[in-house]
């Protein structure tokens, strides 16, 4: 594997970039795709490349250019359809769950609609109530959508290119917290393929689940915990649609206790999903202990102490995994650490 | 006083809001996104001297201008900025979700397009009411890119519902120019085509704007005149979300601003009024500035059990 450096924003980019190399059929489009921001950099340069026919912003016009889309892939495009707000998908839903979703079915499989939606979810500096919602669950619950929620540049990049090559509509959330992180992005094309969890640190005593941004705040928890000398096992869904329940379910095979830690609300979330299936796998196999933590079930608020309150932390979910390690309340919570903060952007967006 | 007076006594009020706005910024007391309406404050202006105070209106994200012309309150507005337990919205809106629903500003939202309808709404129960009132509905050219924007001015057409509608033109959608999103320039005739009388005024003169208002308002009030349409052609001087300015960008020439800048319609009115009127009036609205940033600094922040609170409204 190389070892080449990347951030997130590379590796989205990168993959959309070797697709459209490899594939004249891939076309890429949404508002302010080519605009000098260019979704914080993620379509940096691919109108230049690939010139205003394969490459355009649009319209404000969520709903038409979703079915658009449809109508795309239905004459033999691959279109990648990108929003910069996953709330902004609550204007497409029609098009995704009536059409997009169902097409392959209830045509007898007749056609296909090979899109990939891309959306990212704000978090941070008064992001508040419309910017900042991780709605991913609502397409979890629906047959015919692909979910892919990566939290590295490496899986950035990979599940992009899977995305574009899936023959189904497969969206693709990601977090705008992630997008500065860097790490291993190996420049060769490659696929992060639906269906697979990735354990990213081992240990006995509990299981910790994180889902998109969440992620990154269960690997510093993990730290956090081994300072008590409680070993978590981390684990990274990558895909939400399907769902490796086997991955997950090893892992607590092995420890009994599961945390799963959501970018989201927690009812009728994707923790509840990932607590359930886990749950129904493990039965009469193994006790298991479950959590999940998520968004308060309110609204976000943009005052900055409400907002730091409103998410699960690295903080908060050590001190929940330790409570259901020792299976009380401990009261315990660890002090912050430097080396385990997220770095949050400063505004205006 | 005049109405030349009172119309700049509101362009600089809120002139003069939104450049402290921007001062304070960078300190971040203010942290989350500002939309600043500076170099568009006399559409807002013009609108709002053909109101009433018991008409409504509804605007976006890039509200603090309509809200501050309409009579929403200015200590609630900056401490909501700050993220304060006595904004507006007690800190749980924030710039974007600005409200005063005693003032008649309802609540703004950051999803383009999503209050023209709630206008249209609003207006079918004030006609079925039959109250002597009327709704403002202000949106930017962008919001006329999105399918609501069709069929909520049918739905209003159809009903002969009592809605001004107000296309802030200001020629973008973030840094995307209409012409890269409209085949058709005139939103106004857009609006015609659906069978609402429309008008476009080019210069963003709050007077003819006012005037051209008030025929369209007093027409429409309890009765069957039904919708006016205004798009009020203006520019915005600043980034489109934050505090600096932005033609480095490279997506609009600093001299497609010039105009617009040596036209500014702040200094315009402020030319029309007496030296010693126009020092009275700068002089009250400074000192209501800075006391409504010395509360906002002085408020406390929302108490932690504030994160609960009106998720549901209660029963009493
Ligand atoms: C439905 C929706 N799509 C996209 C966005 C992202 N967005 C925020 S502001 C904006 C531009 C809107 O332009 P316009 O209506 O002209 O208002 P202006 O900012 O010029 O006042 C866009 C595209 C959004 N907030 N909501
Ligand atoms: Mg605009």
């Amino acid at each position: 594997m190389s070892e080449r450096d990347g951030s997130y924003v590379d590796g989205l980019r990168e993959a959309v970039l070797q697709e459209m190399e490899r594939d004249p059929s891939v076309v890429c489009f949404g508002l302010d795709v080519d605009d000098p921001k260019a979704i914080q950099g993620t379509t940096r340069g691919l109108v230049e490349k690939f010139g205003q026919g394969r490459v355009f912003g649009t319209p404000l016009a969520e709903d038409a250019m979703t079915g658009v889309a449809i109508g795309m892939a239905l004459a033999g495009l691959r279109p990648v359809h990108v929003h910069i707000r996953m709330d902004f998908l609550l204007l497409a839903m029609n098009q995704l769950v009536n059409i997009a979703a169902k097409s392959s079915y209830m045509y007898g499989g007749s056609v296909s609609v090979p899109i990939v939606v891309r959306s990212m979810i704000g978090k941070s500096w008064g992001q508040g109530a419309q910017h900042s919602q991780g709605l991913y669950s609502y397409f979890m619950h629906v047959p015919g959508l692909k979910v892919a929620a990566p939290t590295n540049p490496h899986d950035a990049k990979g599940c992009m290119i899977a995305a574009i090559r899936d023959d189904n509509p497969v969206m693709m959330v990601e977090h705008r917290l992630l997008y500065p992180h860097r790490g291993p992005l190996p420049e060769a094309p490659y696929e992060v393929r639906p269906g697979r969890a990735r354990v990213l640190a081992q240990g006995g005593d509990v299981t910790l689940v994180g889902i998109s941004h969440a992620l990154a705040e269960c690997l510093r928890a993990q730290r956090h915990l081994a300072d008590v000398g409680v070993a978590a096992e981390v684990i990274d869904p990558i895909w939400l649609a399907p769902l490796d329940v086997d991955g997950i379910a090893a892992s607590v095979a092995k420890t009994g206790r599961l945390v799963v830690v959501d970018n989201g609300w927690t009812t009728c979330g994707a923790s509840a999903e990932i607590a359930s299936a886990v749950l129904e796998k493990l039965q009469g196999q193994r006790d298991v202990r479950v959590r999940r933590l998520g968004f308060a079930n309110t609204t976000c608020p943009p005052t900055p102490g409400l907002e730091a309150l409103f998410y699960p932390s690295a903080r908060t979910i050590a001190a929940a995994a330790r409570d259901l390690v020792e299976g009380r309340a401990t009261g315990w919570l660890p002090a912050e650490r430097a080396d385990a903060v997220e770095i949050e952007f400063r505004g205006p967006f | 006083m005049s109405e030349a007076a009172r119309i700049y006594r509101q362009l600089y009020r809120i002139r003069r809001v939104e450049e402290e706005v921007a001062r304070v910024y960078p300190t971040d007391v203010i942290k989350s996104p500002v939309h600043l309406s500076i170099g568009q404050e006399s559409v807002s202006v013009g609108l709002c001297e053909a109101l009433r105070p018991e008409d409504a209106a509804f605007g976006t994200y890039r509200s603090h201008a309509l809200y501050l012309a309409k009579g929403g309150n200015l200590r609630a507005m900056i401490a909501e900025l700050y993220g304060k337990a006595t904004g507006c919205a007690k800190g749980k809106g924030g710039s974007m979700h600005l409200v005063d629903v005693a003032a008649g500003m309802f609540g703004a939202s950051a999803v383009v397009g999503t209050t023209i309808p709630h206008a249209v709404g609003y207006a079918y129960a004030v006609k079925l009411r039959r109250e002597p009132r009327v709704v403002l509905c202000v949106f930017g050219d962008g919001a006329t890119d999105e399918g609501v924007f069709y069929e909520s001015l049918n739905f209003a057409a159809l009903k002969r519902l009592p809605v001004l509608f107000a296309c802030e033109n200001n020629r973008y959608a973030i840094h995307t120019h209409q012409r890269l999103r409209q085949h058709l320039p005139e939103i106004c005739a857009r609006a015609a085509a659906l069978g609402i009388p429309s008008e476009r005024i080019e210069d963003a003169d709050p007077f003819a704007i006012a005037a051209r208002a008030r025929a369209a308002a007093d027409a429409m009030r309890g009765g069957d005149a039904g919708p006016f349409f205004l798009e009020c052609m203006t520019y915005r001087w600043k980034e489109h979300v934050g505090p600096g300015e932005d033609y480095a960008l490279g997506y609009r020439e600093r001299s497609e601003a010039e105009p617009w800048i040596h036209g500014d319609q702040v200094a315009k009115v402020a030319a029309q009024l007496p030296p010693d009127e126009r020092a009275r009036i700068e002089e009250a609205v400074e000192a209501e500035i800075a006391d409504a940033f010395a509360f906002a600094e002085k408020s406390p922040f929302p108490d932690d059990a504030e994160l609960w609170t009106d998720v549901f409204r209660e029963a009493p």
